[in-house]
C-alpha cells in the first residue's frame, strides 16, 4: 500500500473512531445544524489564520468557540429561534471566510480542499496532528461520559444533582470545535457534520444502550472510511465525498435491516 | 424555625421588569410536607427553581442547611427518542447506583416491572414513579416535587400521594410539593401555601375522608386527600396585580388558617 494511502486510511479511521461517540451526542442533543454552522465558521477561521499567520488549526478552534459564545449570547438577547440564528450565522461566516480569503492575494490556497477535504494529501505531520487531536477528544469524552449523558437527559435535574451544567455544555462545544478542526483536512468544512451524524444515526436503530450506539457509530464510520477510500482508489473518485456516500449507504442499509426485538 | 432545611425570606424575582414573586417567605423542616398551590403564572415553578438554586432571586435570602441533599422530581422528562436509554440506565446516572439499588428504589415506588424497559416506552404514571425513584436514590433530606401527579388519573393521584406520605414517614425527609389542583391537596400536608405572585394565604388543609363526594370519586384512597378551603382578602386582575374588592381590605393583616378554621 502506498504511504499516502496508508496515511489517509489511518487519519480517516482515527477521526471516525472519535466521531462515533461525539456524533451520538450531536444526534441526542439535536445539535446537527449547530455542528454544521460551526463547520461553516471553520473556513472563516482558516482565512483569518492565514491573514494573521497563525496555525489554521488553532484559528479554527478559536473561531468555533467564539461563534458558539456569540450564538448563546444572541439566543438570550433576542426572540429569534435558534435555527433562524444558525441559518444566519452559517452562510454569513462561510461567506465572510471566502471574502477574507480573497483579500489575501499573496497566498493561493486550495479552496476546494478546504470545502470538501483532501484526504489523500495528508502528510506525516498532518497524520500526527489528526491522531493526537482525536486521542485528546476521545479521552475527554470518556472522562466526561456519564456527566455529559446526565446533562443530555435532563439539564435541570443534573444541575440540582450538582453537575456543572454550563461547563459541560461548553466542553461539548469545545470538543465539537476540535473535531471540526481535525476533520477539515479529511472531509472538508461542508461535509464534516455528515461524518458526525450519519454513522450515529445508522447505529441508533440497532442500539439498546447509549454505549452500543456510540461504539456502533465508530465502527460504521470506520467502515465508511475504508469503503470510501477503496472507492476513491479504484474508481478515482474524490475521497471525502466517497466516504460520505459510503456512510449514507450504510445508513440506508441500517433502515432496511430488521430492528432487533427487545 | 431554627431546624429548617431551607428558609427563603422576602424573595423577589422579576422577569423583564415584571415582578413574578414578591415578599415570599417559605421554610421546610425535616419531616414536614409543604404544598404550593396557585393558578397558572402564579410563580410556583419560579419559586421551586429558587429553592433548587437554579435561579437567583433579585432580592431576599435563600438559606440552605449546609450540604443539603435535594431529591428533585421535575415536572416532565423529555428524552430525545434517538437516545437508547433503559430505566435502569437512567437510574444509574445517579453516581454509585447499581442494579440492586435501582430495583429496590423502583420496588419502593411500585414500579419494579419497568426496570429494563426503554425510558421512552413507559406510561406517564410509570414515568412519574421512575422520576420519584431517581429522587429517592439520592437519599434526599429534602424532596422537591414539581406537580408530581400531573397526567395521572384521579385514582392514581391518590395512590401517588399516599406513596409520598409513606416515603416521608420512612426517610423523615422534608417535602416541598407543587400541586396542580387549586383546592385538593395531600391530607398529610402540614402547610399549604397559596401563591399568586405573593403568598396570598397559608394554612392547614382539612381531611376529606368523610366527604361522600370524594369517597365516591377516589374510593378508599380519599383518606389521602384533603381540601384547602380558603378565601382571600384581596383579588387579582388578569395581570396578576392585586386589586381591591368591595368589603375587603387590601393586604390587611394576612389571615393564617389554623387547624380549626372553617369558612
Amino acid at each position: 500500500m502506498p504511504e499516502f494511502l496508508l496515511n489517509a486510511l489511518l487519519a480517516g479511521l482515527a477521526l471516525a473512531l472519535v466521531a462515533g461517540p461525539l456524533g451520538s451526542f450531536v444526534v441526542w442533543r439535536r445539535m446537527a445544524y449547530f455542528g454544521d454552522t460551526l463547520a461553516h465558521a471553520a473556513l472563516l477561521g482558516v482565512a483569518v489564520g492565514l491573514l494573521l499567520d497563525v496555525s489554521p488549526t488553532l484559528a479554527v478552534t478559536v473561531g468555533c468557540v467564539l461563534l458558539a459564545v456569540l450564538l448563546i449570547t444572541l439566543q438570550q438577547r433576542q426572540p429569534l429561534a435558534a435555527d433562524t440564528l444558525l441559518g444566519i450565522l452559517a452562510p454569513s461566516t462561510l461567506s465572510l471566510g471566502l471574502v477574507v480569503l480573497s483579500f489575501n492575494r499573496e497566498v493561493r490556497i486550495d479552496l476546494l480542499g478546504y470545502l470538501f477535504g483532501d484526504l489523500l494529501a495528508v502528510g506525516p505531520s498532518d497524520l500526527l496532528w489528526i491522531v493526537a487531536g482525536s486521542a485528546l477528544v476521545l479521552t475527554c469524552l470518556l472522562a466526561l461520559w456519564r456527566q455529559l449523558l446526565a446533562v443530555t437527559v435532563h439539564e435541570q435535574l443534573a444541575q440540582v444533582e450538582g453537575l456543572p451544567v454550563a461547563g459541560l455544555r461548553l466542553a461539548l462545544v469545545l470538543l465539537i470545535a476540535l473535531v471540526i478542526a481535525v476533520a477539515m483536512k479529511i472531509v472538508g468544512v461542508l461535509l464534516i457534520t455528515s461524518l458526525l451524524i450519519i454513522p450515529a444515526a445508522a447505529a441508533q436503530r440497532h442500539a439498546r444502550t447509549p454505549e452500543q450506539m456510540a461504539i456502533g457509530a465508530s465502527l460504521l464510520g470506520m467502515l465508511a472510511v475504508a469503503g470510501g477510500l477503496s472507492l476513491s482508489w479504484f474508481e478515482d473518485t474524490p475521497a471525502g465525498p466517497s466516504i460520505v456516500v459510503c456512510a449514507a449507504g450504510l445508513f440506508l442499509l441500517s433502515l432496511a435491516l430488521p430492528r432487533r426485538t427487545p | 424555625m431554627s431546624n429548617a432545611l431551607i428558609r427563603l425570606q422576602d424573595i423577589r424575582v422579576g422577569f423583564a421588569g415584571q415582578a413574578v414573586l414578591q415578599d415570599v417567605q417559605l421554610s421546610v423542616k425535616p419531616g414536614e410536607i409543604v404544598t404550593l398551590i396557585g393558578p397558572n403564572g402564579a410563580g410556583k415553578t419560579t419559586l421551586v427553581r429558587a429553592v433548587l438554586g437554579l435561579l437567583k432571586p433579585d432580592s431576599g435570602t435563600v438559606w440552605r442547611t449546609p450540604k443539603l441533599r435535594i431529591g428533585y422530581m421535575p415536572q416532565k422528562l423529555q428524552v430525545d427518542a434517538s437516545l437508547p436509554l433503559s430505566v435502569l440506565r437512567f437510574l444509574r446516572l445517579v453516581p454509585g447506583v447499581d442494579r440492586a439499588r435501582a430495583l429496590a428504589a423502583l420496588a419502593e415506588v411500585g414500579a419494579p416491572q419497568v426496570l429494563d424497559s426503554p425510558l421512552q416506552s413507559i406510561s406517564g404514571g410509570e414515568l412519574q414513579r421512575v422520576l420519584l425513584a431517581r429522587a429517592l436514590l439520592r437519599e434526599p433530606q429534602l424532596l422537591v416535587l414539581d406537580e408530581p401527579v400531573q397526567g395521572v388519573d384521579v385514582a392514581g393521584q391518590a395512590e401517588l400521594y399516599s406513596l409520598i406520605t409513606r416515603l416521608r414517614d420512612r426517610y423523615g425527609c422534608g417535602v416541598l410539593m407543587v400541586s396542580h389542583d387549586l383546592h385538593l391537596v395531600m391530607s398529610t400536608t402540614d402547610q399549604v401555601i397559596c401563591l399568586n405572585r405573593h403568598v396570598c394565604c397559608s394554612g392547614h388543609p382539612e381531611q376529606v375522608s368523610n366527604d361522600p363526594v370524594f369517597v365516591e370519586m377516589f374510593g378508599e384512597d380519599a383518606k389521602s386527600l384533603a381540601i384547602y378551603h380558603h378565601r382571600h382578602d384581596h383579588a387579582h386582575d388578569l395581570h396578576g396585580a392585586v386589586v381591591s374588592q368591595p368589603g375587603l381590605s387590601i393586604h390587611g393583616p394576612a389571615h393564617i388558617h389554623g387547624p380549626g378554621c372553617k369558612h
